[in-house]
């Protein structure tokens, strides 16, 4: 077993890499409007969910891929691929601003605590997957395959497939455009003034709606990024898939200390190698037991998580 | 919009002990009249009637009553409530399938199993920050389905089977199809329950939890045990769920994971936020409310979750704190702390 497993490390970790890319770019969307809001965004999940269907839908329909087309090449293969994460950022960002609106912007100005809001996004997230869910009949849906997923190289016997190293290097790219835009620009800054205090952010002439929704936006954005990430990796999608990817990248921000950005970039990079590691070890089915068992574990020690901020105050 | 509230608290005040005793006894004989009032506009298409009164409407009022000690009493946000529900129901499903116990006993074992269970979360999860109890208790009820899912000695996906009904109390036989005799189980547990909460928050655990739920730092410094009574509020909301699901197990005969899915937990916590937080009145009229409506609704077929969701969204736009919220004074002083 463990002689198998220093054979297999690579490309265990290669596969564990580009997982954990996914999870950031979901984390974020939960990181960032807890940040902002100091609320858990629960449909957030479900934006991922339209994000993926988002991503079949141009690969299917707008490029006319089948199953049995061929793969598509150089220039072709990259415009694919660049119009279909476009699309699929703007839709699931859109939807995401959308829900604010649906599902928080009234409680918020009314001032209903924490859990009216939480209620009401459950209700939002049911509502998207449960019409998607009706829409494609139960069934999961395959995405037809617009690239070939070659090898590109080596490393340590360890094939590097060409979908894995574009997910990571994309990823990378993006976590380091948000990173750049929070830290280094106007709209940026706001966002951080609102997190840090609302209320002195709004004496300081800041429109804290506008800035809830940027922040949605851009939350969506990201989640969106992710859920073309996925699909490019496994091919396929379903109504209920929110949940579940939903769940661990909500433990993954949560590991990394939620409402913070690094922490989501290292607890979702964190979650991604060690549920691939486990499911090598325990078998697949008990890969969301040792995830909860290692969240505990941080959690016991490190009660805000790896770097999560030390605002011991906030609580529901 | 007026408060039914406090119209029902008015009402409730301004009558003496004779009207007291006559207002509950009739509202007693209405709720256990309920199964028979099949025929009228109640009736539910597709599903039988009965059923939907022992399961989701009952099991629901059961269960928000429990959820409501730990989450409208102590402010404690759980999301894995589901987790003590199916402890509960799969001791039920062991010990009455595999030793001769029957319910009544196994009632009692299945209530301190799920309070352990309470216990053991509780301890290193009550530590935490808020969003996190949360996100602990929502894992720790997928795990609980996870292992139920994979573990050989509790039947994997299939299950257990051929779980045993309650031997007959003074003559009635429970049977497979005697709805109505679970039913009014369940309504004298749920009566339990009442009695025990109002006891309760009566008391000085009741005001130690409120302070906890008010403000946990000013609660500690003026000497509550804030810890200690988290505990309390966690196990004792536990044990319902526990209590919940043996009489589950032993009225459905067969449970599986599937019928422990953190849909159950999301839709109880819905009942206790939509049907207002702390007051177990409103706990009570949202737990009915949020469970018969999905079975009414049902000529909707596939679209009736969509539908759910949808009530959710406008329901809590419209009043977030509830069909029956919190007494007024406590909005007031809310309302003050807001200026």
């Amino acid at each position: 077993m463990i002689g198998n497993f220093f054979d297999q490390f690579w490309s265990l970790t290669f596969g564990g890499l580009s997982l954990g890319f996914i999870y950031i770019l979901i984390a974020l969307g939960y990181t960032l409007v807890y940040g902002v809001l100091r609320m858990i965004n629960f449909a957030n999940s479900e934006i991922f969910m339209i994000g993926t269907f988002a991503t079949v839908i141009v690969v299917r329909d707008l490029y006319k891929f089948t199953q049995s087309s061929e793969y598509a090449t150089g220039f072709r293969l990259w415009l694919i691929l660049g119009t279909a994460l476009l699309i699929t950022m703007i839709v699931s960002g859109l939807l995401s601003m959308v829900v604010e609106l649906v599902a928080y912007r009234r409680l918020r100005r009314r001032n209903s605590g924490v859990l009216a809001p939480l209620i009401s996004a459950i209700g939002v997230s049911m509502v998207l997957a449960e019409s998607v869910r009706i829409m494609t009949d139960s069934r999961p849906v395959a995405s037809p395959r617009a690239m070939e997923k070659s090898f590109i190289g080596k490393f340590f016997d360890a094939d590097i497939r060409l979908d894995n190293t574009i997910i990571v290097i994309a990823a990378l790219l993006l976590f380091f455009a948000l990173w750049n835009f929070i830290n280094r620009t106007r709209l940026g800054k706001a966002i951080r003034a609102v997190s840090m205090n609302p209320s002195a952010a709004k004496l300081m002439g800041i429109d804290i709606d506008k800035i809830v929704s940027a922040t949605f936006l851009i939350g969506g954005v990201m989640t969106g990024a992710a859920g073309f990430f996925y699909v490019l990796k496994y091919e396929n999608t379903a109504s209920s898939i929110g949940f579940e990817l939903g769940i661990a990248a909500f433990t993954a921000a949560i590991l990394g200390g939620i409402g913070n950005i690094k922490g989501a970039f290292f607890g979702g990079l964190a979650l991604g190698l060690l549920e691939t590691y486990a499911s090598f070890f325990l078998g697949t089915q008990w890969k969301a037991v040792t995830v909860f068992i290692l969240l505990v574990m941080v959690l016991y020690t490190r009660p805000n998580g790896l770097f999560g901020e030390s605002i011991t105050q906030t609580r529901v | 919009m007026i408060n039914i509230r406090d119209k029902g608290a008015e009402v409730w005040e301004n009558s003496g002990r004779t009207g007291r005793i006559a207002i509950a006894t009739l509202a007693f004989a209405v709720v256990a009249s309920l199964p028979f009032m099949g025929g009228t506009i109640l009736n539910t298409p597709i599903a039988s009637y009965e059923s939907v009164l022992v399961y989701p409407i009952a099991m629901f009022v059961l269960m928000a009553i429990g959820l409501n000690i730990v989450i409208g009493k102590s402010g404690l946000l759980d999301l894995g409530y589901v987790a003590f529900f199916a402890i509960g129901a799969y001791t039920m499903g062991l010990l009455g399938t595999k030793t001769g116990l029957n319910t009544w006993e196994i009632l009692p074992i299945g209530i301190a199993m799920s309070m352990f269970a309470g216990l053991v979360l509780g301890v290193p999860a009550l530590k935490l920050r808020g969003d996190y109890l949360a996100i602990i208790t929502l894992g720790f009820g997928e795990i609980v389905r996870i292992v139920a899912l994979n573990l050989g000695a509790l039947g994997r996906s299939e299950g257990i089977i051929g779980i045993p009904t309650p031997p007959p109390v003074f003559g009635i036989e429970f049977s497979f199809d005697s709805h109505r005799v679970y039913y009014w189980t369940l309504l004298i547990m749920i009566l339990l329950a009442i009695w025990m909460v109002r006891r309760l928050s009566a008391r000085r655990a009741g005001r130690a939890w409120e302070s906890i739920r008010q403000d946990e730092d000013v609660a500690e410094l003026l000497g509550v045990p804030t810890f200690r009574y988290k505990i309390w509020a966690f196990v004792l909301g536990a044990s319902v769920g526990g209590a919940a699901g043996v009489i589950y197990a032993s009225k459905t005969l067969f449970i599986a994971p599937d019928n422990f899915t953190l849909q159950i937990s999301i839709l109880i916590l819905a009942c206790v936020v939509f049907g207002g937080m702390g007051n177990i009145w409103g706990v009570i009229l949202g737990a009915v409310v949020l469970g018969y409506l999905p079975d009414r609704i049902r000529f909707l077929s596939e679209a009736r979750l969509l539908v759910f969701g949808l009530v959710l969204v406008l329901m809590m736009n419209l009043r977030p704190d509830g069909l029956l919220p919190r007494k007024k004074r406590e909005k007031a002083i809310k309302a003050k702390e807001a200026a």
